[in-house]
């Protein structure tokens, strides 16, 4: 990595929306190659993961680098999309029916397209069908699916049991997490993944797709 | 109508003041359907609120909590409440009132707004401080003078809403109450604010008791209490969860039994906590068999 980029990873552990949004036009306009930049903020948004993981830091700085890593890419997709780099996959996002909470859900967003990935937001209180279908039209791999209630943790069920229905099992996995969710929980329902947290959700996606 | 001496005098006598426990896991426990905001009941089914209220005063509750956690506007809104927040807060607070009649403290629950604020989020300061503000009016208005900002996550959320009920009720008495989890840096809330952060932002803020609520159980809690009790010379409120959830049958299960929770929680009462109850999973018969503990403990 150049001097530079350097600079734009650290800037990206930092946080520092503005700073990385003018590395990022600044690495353009010296025609840094798109995905190195790309690679650049992804590599400094996996160190912020592993910082979480241990806790050296906390989800405020997670989401400040988040939300400068989204700066970064409103700049860089256009540019991504014309040289035909490829995103690291689609993930259906959303809070199961009768669940209206979505700050859990939010931050799992933020932080899958804060790593590179194209998310679909299906919002709230979204009942099986939709999920299924949105991953369907989006050609999505993933669909996340948040409960922040015990007594709306169960709708999570249904949604895994229409995708074995409509035969989609292996091309579309399924992650699970929120407040109440458990390991033993996304086993018992048959989720192929749980996430504890947003940032493991992350790690847990990626692992889902053979992503590094 | 509020018991003759006021809470805060007999904190500062020493006296140990035994709060009410958990409110939405009872209500869900009485048929609330999933996703509904349990606020919604008082105005549809205020005799269930009444029975829960009811319940914990005769378990031995001195403060009976007002079912306005999720009172302001930004949650009620989602629900299509928003233009029902001054009648949930006045009628959460008159249902409390009529339960405790002067025998229990009315505290008037205000809880996250369940939005991130800026700059970690896109929620402003401003307007929350407002939402927060037009839920303590009307609170304030419908009589209640003790007041529990509670389950916070973020210092700055919950300054806001402490500072919200300063402007409407300057001279009222302000519980505040954070959630921590058990880190192996020790106790943080999800948005990384330390025990001793909160105790400052707290009492900075104009809180008159602090301490925790809610979390991963009554165990857990006392490394809260621990560090807490050596950052703050205001009096402390627990009221810790029954435990960590299970599932049984689609159904959720707290594991603490009424006498568990009652006897590891009355030893926080030797770390100097001054307010103890019970938050998610917690029930009248949990209150019950604190109270017993603690008419023991000073008799």
């Amino acid at each position: 990595m150049t001097g530079h980029l350097q600079v734009l990873a650290q800037a990206l552990q930092a946080g520092d929306r503005d700073r990385v949004e003018a590395l990022t036009r600044a690495a353009l306009a010296r025609r840094t190659e798109p995905r190195d930049i790309l690679s650049t903020l992804l590599a400094g948004m996996a160190v912020v993961g592993e910082r979480f993981r241990d806790h050296e830091i906390f989800l405020p700085d997670v989401l400040l680098a988040a939300r400068a890593m989204n700066a970064a890419m409103v700049l860089l997709k256009p540019l991504l999309v014309r040289d035909g780099i490829p995103t690291l996959g689609t993930i259906v996002l959303g809070t199961v029916a009768g669940d209206l909470h979505d700050v859990g859900k939010n931050l799992v967003g933020i932080m899958l397209s804060g790593a590179g990935f194209e998310v679909v937001d299906v919002g709230t209180d979204v009942p099986a069908d939709r999920f299924v279908e949105a991953a369907v039209a989006s050609g999505a791999s993933v669909i996340g699916l948040s409960a922040l209630l015990t007594t709306t943790m169960v709708n999570m069920q249904p949604v895994i049991d229409l995708i074995e229905r409509r035969g989609l099992r292996g091309s579309v996995r399924t992650i699970v997490g929120g407040a109440p969710v458990t390991e033993a929980f996304a086993r018992e329902v048959g989720a192929d993944a749980y996430g504890f947290d947003a940032a493991n959700a992350v790690q847990r996606v990626r692992a889902l797709l053979d992503l590094p | 109508m509020t018991p003759r001496e006021g809470l805060l005098e007999r904190l500062r006598r020493g006296d140990r003041v035994l709060g009410d426990g958990a409110w939405g896991t009872m209500l869900f426990d009485r048929g609330l359907p999933p996703g509904t905001a349990p606020e919604s009941w008082t105005l549809e089914r205020p005799d269930v609120i009444t029975a829960i209220g009811q319940a914990y005063l005769d378990a031995g509750a001195e403060i009976i909590t007002t079912n306005t956690f999720g009172g302001s506007r930004f949650r009620l809104a989602p629900q299509g409440l928003q233009d029902a927040v001054s009648e949930v807060n006045r009628r959460g607070v008159h249902l409390a009132a009529a339960v405790a009649d002067g025998r229990a403290y009315v505290s008037a629950s205000i809880g996250p707004s369940g939005l991130v604020l800026q700059p970690y989020g896109d929620a402003d300061p401003a307007r929350i401080a407002d939402g927060f503000e037009e839920q303590a009016l009307a609170l304030a208005s419908a009589g209640a003078d003790l007041f529990c900002v509670e389950t916070m996550t973020d210092a700055h959320e919950a300054a806001l809403a402490i500072g919200a009920v300063r402007r409407v009720a300057p001279s009222a008495t302000v519980i505040a109450t954070m959630t921590f989890d058990i880190t192996p840096r020790g106790p943080y809330t999800v948005m990384g604010v330390s025990v001793a952060q909160a105790a400052r932002a707290l009492e900075g803020a104009g809180a008159d008791v602090v301490g925790a609520n809610c979390g991963t159980g009554v165990e857990a809690m006392l490394a809260v209490v621990r560090a807490l009790a050596a950052q703050t010379t205001l009096p402390i409120a627990i009221r810790a969860n029954a435990g960590l959830p299970a599932r049984r049958g689609g159904r959720l299960i707290y594991p603490d039994s009424p006498s568990r929770y009652a006897s590891a929680a009355v030893r926080m009462l030797e770390h100097g906590v001054g307010v103890i109850g019970g938050c998610c999973g917690t029930t009248p018969d949990h209150i019950r068999a604190l109270a017993a503990l603690m008419a023991a403990r000073s008799a």
